[in-house]
């Protein structure tokens, strides 16, 4: 007779019940955990059915897809036009020029295919050279685009400055705006914080004087000013005049940004760098600003993401940006009164770049953090 | 804003002073091999792209003519979308050779600012979009009305002179652009939309229902819009001026793009004298003989260039006050002689 052992053995854990997990426990616990939070559900639902099904109803379901031209979206006028966007495709992304001579838009687009094809290796972990690269397409890279653009250094047909628009004139302007104002601006918030008066007081007057001023009158100024003080055979061209003005402005923000990063390394770490021997150069770029450039990311790209949107101001001084470009192909007589789905296909463009240039920042900032972490 | 725009103009009129000397455009523009012509760019039926990206329009049909005129070849035109603000900078300098940007002729700007207008390529003037249920025959009937105009233009300051002559008073509903404008006539914010007239014919192709309203007949304001020089090159002034003559001469003489070949055959001396088959005109313009056939031919005379961009918006040319003088218009060229 064997003595029976008396075990004791663990049921398994049975699952919560029903109401707590999965989606119908979230949505009780999150949406309609308490009175308020019921009545804000529900008329946050009211409101998104009332926005979001119009919408959704005029850009999507009622829409005109396909069609030669406008007699389609007059037939069917509930919905969205995008065969309007469609004929005028190259027109809105690429300019005047380029709209009207579709056999060279292989210029700006490979342009754009060059620079995703060379950013690509920077995504990449083991990539060795990512130091030169990333010097290349900032200080290389422009040189490039601006040879297949223009035309004239490769012997191509030329497609004059005032003939830029669209996307292209809108990335043209935000990327030389973005490249060109983060050195100047590294040396202005050095500057800022150097002890010799000079340098300081030079550094302070140009960063409050530009961040001052609104955009607005800096391109006006440039625009209808500027020409004005200097002989009419010198030609500036309005486009690098905008330039100019657009990369002054930016850089006395990145300036001010990359200031707040510097402010936060401890004291201690410029004493470090100067018992080790450093002079000024070398401690600022090896020990200083590393980290002062790590702290201050989200605050540069901000103002990046600010120049990208701030871009469109140059309508005011008649350059066809992305924005005023699909606003005058809806004002041709082909297209007269589709300046909504214009304005649609815009900002859809702007909302793609924008948050595009935050989830990578976001990324860089989770990298750094991960880096920091120890 | 105030004291940007006060320097902004005294800058540009000391500007203007200093480069009002200016010489020699037909030789740069013959020697960079193109007209550069400051254009709107975004008004339909003046200056706007089409679906190939060229410009059209009747402004820009001015540069095509110039164009075709000196090189014999209409292509060789080059625009640059100007805003109202720095369209007499641009011209003033040397940006533009042309400024063809349904500018109007007034006293200051012909006095002030260093430049010339040609002649009138379209005559406009300000008028009234009613809607229909509102029975309104005439504008003398609008007291009361609720006005929407675009703000911080002229149409805003004649709309109020207009009114106050008249002893009518009215509630001004502003808004910023002119699409904001129709948007607000459309959802009945106001009863009556103020604007230039060609204009109206646009804003009302594009109301909902176009049907519902009427343009009122009267023309509260002068708006007389053409091409304009700089101040100081008589040549370049008087190419731009004749070819602008010349097309509306081929009107008058019934010389189209079509017929013109075959009208080089007729005995009309008025034609042989426009088509450069008698007398020196082109040598006196410092131009080809054939300035004026070139132009005809590659962008169309007066009526043309009317037809094909201004009669689709709706302004039907017959009898209208942009219509010859023989035909009860008061467009008047100058004879070609």
């Amino acid at each position: 007779m064997a003595d029976k052992v008396m075990t004791f053995e663990k049921l398994p854990d049975r699952p919560p019940p029903m109401s707590q997990v999965g989606i119908v426990g979230w949505v009780r616990e999150n949406l309609f955990g308490s009175k308020t939070n019921t009545i804000l559900t529900l008329v946050s639902l009211y409101v998104l059915y009332i926005l979001v099904v119009p919408l959704v109803d005029w850009a999507v379901i009622n829409a005109n897809w396909v069609g030669e031209d406008k007699s389609v979206c007059d037939a069917n006028k509930a919905g969205a036009c995008w065969v309007f966007i469609a004929a005028r495709f190259n027109q809105i992304m690429f300019g005047l020029y380029y709209g009207a001579n579709p056999d060279q838009i292989w210029r700006p687009t490979l342009a754009f295919a060059l620079l995703i094809v060379l950013a690509i290796p920077l995504f990449i972990e083991s990539f060795k050279y990512k130091l030169q690269l990333g010097a290349f397409i900032l200080f290389g890279y422009p040189f490039v685009i601006f040879a297949l653009i223009h035309g004239a250094w490769l012997g191509l047909p030329v497609a004059g400055t005032s003939e830029w628009g669209g996307f292209m004139l809108t990335f043209v302007l935000a990327s030389v705006g973005i490249v060109g104002a983060l050195p100047i601006g590294i040396l202005l918030a050095l500057g800022r914080r150097s002890e010799l008066p000079v340098i300081r007081t030079f550094s302070i007057a140009f960063i409050e004087f530009w961040r001052g001023t609104p955009l607005i009158t800096i391109l006006f100024m440039a625009s209808v000013m500027l020409p004005l003080f200097f002989p009419s055979e010198v030609d500036f061209d309005k486009v690098l005049r905008a330039m100019i003005g657009i990369t002054m402005f930016q850089s006395a923000y990145t300036a001010e940004a990359i200031r707040g990063g510097l402010q936060a390394i401890p004291k201690g770490q410029f004493e470090a760098a100067e018992a080790l021997g450093h002079n000024y150069w070398k401690m600022m770029a090896f020990i200083v600003l590393p980290q002062a450039l790590r702290i201050s990311i989200p605050g540069i790209v901000n103002t990046f993401i600010a120049l990208f949107k701030d871009t469109s101001l140059v309508s005011i001084i008649g350059l066809l940006d992305l924005l005023n470009m699909a606003l005058i192909t809806s004002r041709s007589l082909e297209w007269k009164g589709f300046d909504l789905e214009g304005f649609t296909f815009a900002a859809f463009i702007f909302w793609i770049c924008c948050y595009a240039m935050s989830r990578y920042s976001r990324a860089i900032e989770d990298k750094i953090d991960k880096a920091t972490k120890y | 804003m105030k004291l940007v725009k006060l320097i902004a103009i005294a800058g540009v009129v000391a500007g203007f002073t200093a480069s009002a000397a200016f010489a020699g455009t037909l030789d740069t523009v013959k020697s960079k091999g193109h007209v550069q012509c400051g254009v709107s760019g975004g008004l339909p039926g003046f200056s706007a792209p089409n679906d190939k990206g060229q410009m059209v329009g009747i402004d820009a049909d001015v540069c095509y003519a110039v164009a075709a005129a000196i090189f014999g070849d209409r292509s060789k035109t080059k625009f640059t979308p100007l805003t109202a603000k720095e369209r007499f900078t641009a011209l003033a300098s040397g940006e533009v050779d042309i400024l063809s940007r349904n500018t109007t002729h007034t006293l200051h700007r012909d006095t002030a600012l260093g430049i010339n207008f040609t002649y009138y390529n379209y005559i406009d003037g300000q008028g009234f979009l009613v809607k229909k249920t509102l029975g309104v025959k005439s504008a003398k009937e609008l007291d009361g009305a609720a006005v929407c105009v675009q703000a911080g233009t002229t149409t805003e300051l004649n709309l109020a002179d207009y009114f106050r002559t008249n002893g009518m008073k009215f509630k001004p509903v502003v808004y910023d652009t002119t699409p904001q404008t129709r948007e607000g006539f459309d959802k009945g914010s106001c009863d009556v939309l103020t604007s230039d007239k060609s204009q109206l014919a646009a804003i009302r192709s594009e109301l909902k229902d176009p049907s519902g309203s009427v343009i009122l007949p009267e023309t509260i304001s002068k708006e007389p819009l053409g091409p304009v020089v700089r101040q100081g090159d008589d040549q370049w002034f008087n190419i731009v001026k004749w070819v602008l003559f010349a097309v509306i001469n081929a009107d008058e003489l019934g010389v189209t793009s079509k017929n013109v070949d075959e009208m080089k055959k007729s005995n009309n001396p008025s034609i042989k004298r426009l088509l450069g088959l008698e007398g020196e005109m082109g040598k006196d313009l410092g131009l080809s003989a054939d300035w004026a056939y070139n132009a005809i031919k590659q962008v169309g005379n007066y009526d043309e260039m009317y037809e094909r961009n201004v009669a689709p918006l709706g302004l039907s040319r017959k009898g209208s006050v942009n219509d010859l003088w023989t035909r009860g218009g008061i467009l008047y060229a100058p004879p070609i002689r």
